[in-house]
């Protein structure tokens, strides 16, 4: 290939910690040529935001470049000089962020943000620097650039952020390099659909080396050429993007892409066991192999070196060749080990509680008619404190769980499904309607309500780090619920605790820790076994696998299905993420706006027809495939702000609006064959020919 | 009930001797990132251990006047010297160690106490409660601090406790406050909405899951409140106000020292330095809390 | 912006009148015998009972409250029991007195201590920030009083540089009193230096640790852009709070300074008054204080509305 813009050169970067130096990346060796997008995908501690700080030549004040090198151009960008570096930021080099809310400065007009970085490196004059800037914010497909320019950061939404940040990235006419640090993770499916288009569409016009940062394998899927996968620091596997997704050789990557849910895929996912090992505790021999189900002596004792397998494909495994011929079945050996672990739990004494078991046997757990919830002030009192306006956040929605069963919510940000079931919960005010758990009615705040209201139904948060009280023992935090709701002594409670953890595949001797020693994953169980804790019949789980890396949310997911058969509990899974729902729902119901437009059984959910909002979401869905076609149904960016629209409320952004019907008249029902409801103008028949020939 | 107290009881045991490890450590780091802090600290308990056991140790009697020994200067038998009447400068500086660790001490910890449990109270159940101390606090804080003072100790009559009084009600308002914003933080974390769906009482949340987050901030916030509270004690000391004579106070030292600079400038220095070394002391260990409190929170 | 104009216009009245309230509240406690502060011990019954009625002693605490409240309102502020003299041209004289100290101690002390904050804070953890910090830490430790008679020994007593009382004759042109206002604001001015230095040092240090300055530098732009553009903005704003905040320090610290230079400000008048159990100028004196510290905070709050775009804007 011709020069490569980029070229990195066995680069170990290291970090130091309370008086020790610690390897953050370790031999790291890529090489990116012009109009190529190479995707970096790694999970939490992969090390991928070290690497970033080091292309971008901008270590943090504790980090050092062991070895190694980057040249950019040719030139040497360690050695750079500080004004070298100047020259370059900006110019040649820039970066889209992760966060644009806290990349902006707040006190900056977004124009202003722009037109300085043109000023500085194209020497135009103020106005001229203006206008260059209000072309580019025309260029990132943003509505009115004048008007764009004019306002402050707080002033536009999250999508429109990016935008204006990915304008500034590609506003100097020499760009050469472009580092993409997981623009899209912030943003919700659609809006980064749209926003993955664009990156599409601009590299053509920019032609500059581009490096794609991503946790996200469907991502990866869709805008790389290339990919390296990063673990701990280490590049595991360095290949064509095809060749990765169809015949990985690493066992971690094999591992990693049987984790990730896919849609209309049932097939169980691989959980990767064990922990993503921190700074401190890197393992000597091979970093992955405490976790790798096909680890030998050898990989403990020896680090791989970085083999090439085949032209332009790179391992860093000993047994390589072994999982090429297949002689090596890894997905095999993986699965044998989870079954092994699953066996030696054994619930005894849980199993005798359950036999008086007061969840009876409905077929419906929970039942909610017409919910509606308000946010805001009410009246003036509230105005004048400066609270917000009131809107309505669950507009009637209307629900049925039966007993044992998964109903899957799904919805984005904004769209009311947290809310909703907050409200169920009682940690937010019903304004109307009526929801029952097992005949007993929900009504008023937790402390308002019976403990047998309370003990039937629990809930699991999405942020693990904020799910258990910092300052308590993982033991102190499960006996509660136990003597609280279940009215355990504290003996009792002990015991019950710790047979909870092993429930959960956490060892006993965890309820002497703080959850500070815990990883993300642990928590999220720690957080399931106390949602167990008092037998409910329900559990609101509310996106309880966003926030975990990859191969954690397979262990979770995982977890909640067994569970849910050991237990007959019902779920009420929240989630954004339509193929983690599919996974593990019965039942999918979609919102919008605060109102169900969809609802139906999994197994027929994901053919048409769909309401088109679920369209939408299926069209924007990165699938971990190269080879899957792009969908192109593009929403307009971002819900507006402002009041509910008329009609139905999807209209303004419906990608199969019909015309005036659809402003004036609220959508009725529609059921089609199998059994699903959908609210739409567009008989069933119709909408479903309409949504088949594009698949053809 | 009974199985509360068992559980608290067990509780603090666990939870101090698993802190300990981590406690040993973050000294350490803050002796490497601020020595000064430490030494304030040190400071800190030193004065302390002085008001407490000093008395015992010094010869004179800090309010017995003796002509014969008027106005020396600073000598093995009077280390700090004597005052115009005599008296033994380092046991009156002693003594009045005592009376403002005392009073200051008494007054700041329940002025914290109180500010606490109302800030815990009406941060977790907010509406129109909140509001309610909200604007009392504003009204309250809306009042200079000394002005009050000289207001209430005309009302109320020129005594310590009067002066008591009024730090506590200077003071409340502003713990209150503080507490109240680490309140408002803590309460959005899902571990607090699921003690409340698991039935816990309130009384379980404010003191057993909220006010463990608050400590941290509460314990900065104490350290400051008393070092402004000494100023307050040695200002009013300063203007004859709030002392019970002859007791010796620090600002009233202070302030007779005035006249007699010339022929005994060991007079006005002592008293001095103490005040600023007592204050400058509270105030690096106020630092040293604070600098303890990050180091957790990113640990 | 205009919703939170209104609302924050409202609460100054609000707090005022509340503060009145225990202001008066407090007042009223006083155990004192305000007849015979008036008329002297030896005053009949009768003369006593006059007196009474007069002063409107005997009406209930709220009628007494909307009286006082309502003369105070008007401009009528009754009359000082200990010097038999109108309140109000009183209280506003002594009051002009301070807060021409108040505003020279401001004036020499703000510029020099932002900029001194501002130097300590970029230069996080050098030479430079760690003597401002230590310096800082110990002249904060220093009460008004220990300060003000360091500077009179020092200054005027050895080196005869100035005066050490800063009495002033009422007639004396600014060019006279002068000299004698240079100590007490000084006194004033060297704590606030410290305060303000300390604070916006922190705000500083916390700005710059914030991800846009990051994108900033990433742009290219020299590190004067940054500090200057980007970070100074957003690191000054919280400082116009604590320039209010400071006022109010000063109203309570000049009490002291007042003291220590005999200076005819406010803040020695409210402590003879409080001496005297002097009630109506008590009240006069404290309200009007109260009143310049919430008018510093009212338009301090407003002042950081109207820069910040975040509130202006919404």
């Amino acid at each position: 290939m011709e020069t490569p813009i980029l070229s990195i050169d066995n680069l170990t970067v290291v970090y130091r910690l309370q008086g020790v130096w610690r390897e953050a990346i370790r031999e790291v060796s890529l090489r990116v040529a012009a109009a190529q997008t190479y995707g970096i995908v790694g999970e939490s501690g992969s090390g991928k935001s070290t690497l970033v700080q080091a292309v971008m030549g901008y270590l943090s004040a504790n980090g050092a470049v062991q070895q190694g090198s980057i040249y950019i151009e040719g030139e040497d960008w360690l050695r750079a000089t500080h004004r070298r570096r100047q020259q370059i930021w900006g110019a040649r080099l820039s970066m889209v962020p992760q966060d644009p809310l806290s990349a902006l400065n707040p006190a900056l007009t977004i124009g202003e943000q722009i037109a300085e970085l043109v000023r500085r490196h194209v020497r135009l004059s103020r106005k001229a620097a203006h206008e260059r800037a209000i072309e580019m914010l025309r260029r990132v497909k943003l509505p009115d650039p004048e008007s764009i320019a004019r306002r402050y950061p707080h002033q536009i939404s999250g999508g429109q952020q990016q935008r204006a940040l990915i304008a500034m990235a590609l506003a100097s006419p020499e760009l050469r390099l472009l580092v993409l640090d997981e623009p899209t993770t912030s943003l919700d499916v659609t809006t980064e659909a749209a926003i993955l288009d664009l990156f599409a569409e601009l590299q053509a016009d920019h032609r500059a080396a581009t490096i794609f940062v991503t946790h996200n394998l469907g991502v990866v899927a869709r805008m790389c050429q290339r990919v390296a996968v990063l673990y701990a620091g280490e590049v595991m596997e360095d290949a064509p993007t095809e060749t990765l997704y169809s015949a990985a050789l690493h066992p971690y990557t094999r591992l990693l892409l049987r984790a990730v849910p896919r849609i209309g895929d049932s097939t169980p996912l691989q959980a990767i066991a064990g922990r993503i090992p921190s700074l401190r505790q890197r393992p000597s021999g091979c970093v992955f192999a405490p976790r790798c189900p096909i680890a030998t002596d050898l990989c403990h004792a020896h680090k791989p070196p970085q083999e090439r397998a085949e032209e332009g494909h790179l391992v860093r495994c000993h047994h390589w060749r072994a999982v090429a011929d297949g002689s090596l079945r890894v997905e095999e050996a993986s699965s044998a080990l989870r079954r092994r672990e699953m066996q030696s739990a054994e619930i005894s004494f849980f199993e005798q509680l359950l036999s008086d078991n007061q969840n009876g046997a409905q077929a419906t757990v929970m039942r909610a008619e017409h919910v509606r919830v308000r946010y805001g002030a009410r009246g003036l009192l509230g105005r004048l404190l400066g609270k917000k306006p009131p809107f309505r956040a669950v507009d009637d929605v209307s629900m049925r769980v039966p007993r044992g069963k998964t109903l899957g919510l799904v919805g984005e940000s904004g769209s009311g499904k947290t809310t909703f079931a907050r409200s169920l919960i009682g940690l937010v005010e019903i304004e109307s309607g009526e929801a029952h758990l097992l005949d007993m009615p929900l009504r008023g705040t937790p402390r308002q309500r019976a403990k047998a209201t309370l003990k039937a139904m629990q809930m699991i948060f999405q942020h693990p780090e904020e799910s258990l009280n910092p300052y308590r023992t993982v033991g102190q935090t499960l006996r509660r619920p136990l003597m609280t709701l279940s009215g355990m002594s504290r003996v009792e409670a002990d015991r019950a605790a710790a047979e909870l953890l092993r429930a959960v595949n956490l060892p006993a001797d965890y309820l002497s820790r703080f959850p500070s020693e815990l990883s993300g994953g642990e928590k999220q169980r720690v957080a399931i076994a106390r949602a167990f804790a008092a037998q409910p019949a329900l559990i609101l789980c509310d996106e309880p696998v966003s926030s975990l890396d990859v191969s954690v949310q397979a262990s979770i997911l995982n977890l909640l299905a067994q569970l849910q058969a050991q237990y007959d509990v019902a779920y009420l899974f929240i989630s954004h993420d339509l193929a983690v729902v599919g996974y593990l729902a019965d039942y999918i119901a979609v919102i919008y706006r605060g109102q169900l437009v969809e609802r139906g059984r999994a197994e027929s959910f994901f053919t048409p027809p769909h309401h088109p909002y679920t369209e939408a979401l299926l069209a924007s869905l990165p699938l971990p495939d190269p080879r899957a076609r792009v969908r192109r149904i593009r929403l307009p960016d971002d819900q507006p702000s402002g009041g509910v629209p008329s009609g139905c409320r999807f209209h303004p952004r419906c990608p199969r609006y019909l015309g005036e019907v659809c402003r004036t008249q609220a959508p009725p029902w529609q059921r089609d064959s199998q059994g699903r409801y959908y609210r739409c103008h567009i008989p069933p028949a119709e909408l479903a020919a309409l949504q088949a020939e594009r698949e053809g | 009930m009974r199985a509360d107290a068992q559980l608290s009881k067990g509780d603090l045991i666990l939870t101090l001797r698993l802190s300990l490890l981590r406690r040993r450590r973050a000294l350490r780091r803050l002796w490497q990132d601020a020595p000064l802090s430490v030494l304030g600290g040190i400071g800190v308990i030193g004065f302390l251990l002085l008001a407490l056991i000093g008395p015992y140790l010094t010869p004179y009697n800090p309010i017995a006047n003796s002509f014969a020994d008027r106005n020396q200067a600073p000598s093995l038998a009077h280390p700090f010297g004597t005052d115009n009447f005599g008296r033994d400068i380092l046991s009156r500086i002693i003594y009045g160690g005592r009376n403002i660790f005392a009073l200051t001490g008494s007054a700041t910890l329940i002025a914290v106490g109180l500010g606490t449990v109302i800030g815990l109270y009406v941060g977790y159940v907010g509406s129109w409660l909140d509001q309610i101390a909200m604007r009392l606090t504003d009204a309250l804080l809306a009042l200079p601090s000394l002005l009050l003072t000289l207001v209430l100790l005309g009302a109320l009559g020129n005594s310590r406790f009067t002066v008591l009084l009024a730090i506590v009600i200077l003071y409340v308002p502003i713990v209150t406050r503080v507490v109240r914003s680490v309140v408002l933080d803590v309460k959005t974390k899902a571990y607090i909405e699921a003690a409340e769906i698991g039935g816990e009482s309130r009384f379980h949340i404010l003191f057993r899951e909220i006010l463990p987050a608050v400590l941290p901030t509460l314990a900065v916030e104490g350290a400051l409140r008393f070092s402004y509270a000494i100023f307050l004690v040695a200002s009013l000391g300063f203007l004859g106000l709030g002392v019970a004579r002859p007791e010796p106070d620090w600002g009233l030292m202070v302030s007779e020292a005035r006249d007699w600079y010339a022929l005994s400038p060991h007079m006005l220095f002592f008293p001095s330095a103490a005040i600023v070394a007592l204050v400058v002391c509270v105030n690096l260990m106020a630092d040293g809390l604070r600098r303890l409190l990050e180091y957790s929170e990113t640990d | 912006m205009i919703g939170y104009l209104i609302r924050r216009v409202l609460f100054f009245g609000l707090t005022l009148l509340l503060t009145s309230l225990l202001i008066f509240a407090a007042v009223r406690l006083l155990p004192g015998d305000v007849e015979s502060a008036v008329l002297g011990r030896g005053a009949e019954p009768a003369a006593r009972a006059a007196l009474r009625e007069e002063l409107g002693l005997d009406l209930p605490f709220l009628a007494q409250y909307a009286n006082w409240l309502s003369g105070f309102l008007r401009g009528d502020w009754g009359n000082s029991y200990a010097l038999k003299l109108p309140i109000r041209p009183l209280v506003m004289e002594r009051l002009g007195n301070s807060l021409r100290l108040a505003l020279i101690a401001m004036l020499v002390a703000i510029p020099p201590s932002v900029l001194l904050g501002l130097l300590a804070g970029l230069n996080e953890g050098k030479p430079f920030d760690t003597a401002f910090s230590l310096i800082s830490l110990i002249l904060v430790g220093i009460p008004e009083f220990v300060m003000g008679i360091i500077l009179i020994n020092v200054v005027a007593l050895e080196w005869k540089l100035l005066p050490s009382s800063a009495s002033v004759p009422p007639d004396a042109s600014f060019g006279e009193a002068l000299p004698r206002l240079i100590l007490p604001s000084l006194t004033a001015a060297a704590v606030l230096l410290a305060y303000i230095g300390r604070l916006t040092r922190v705000g500083v240090i916390a700005e710059m640790r914030r991800t846009y300055v990051r994108t900033a530098v990433l742009k290219g732009l020299s590190w004067r852009q940054v500090v200057f553009k980007h970070v100074l903005r957003n690191a000054l704003l919280p400082t116009i709070t604590v320039i209010a905040i400071s006022l109010g320090w000063l109203i309570s610290g000049l009490v002291v300074i007042e003291q220590v230079f005999a200076y005819p400000g406010l803040g020695r008048l409210m402590v003879f008054a409080i001496q005297q159990r002097d009630l109506p100028l008590i009240l006069g004196g404290v309200m009007i204080a109260v009143t310049v510290f919430a008018l510093a905070n009212l338009v301090a709050d407003l002042l950081y509305a109207a820069l910040n775009p975040r509130i202006r804007l919404s």
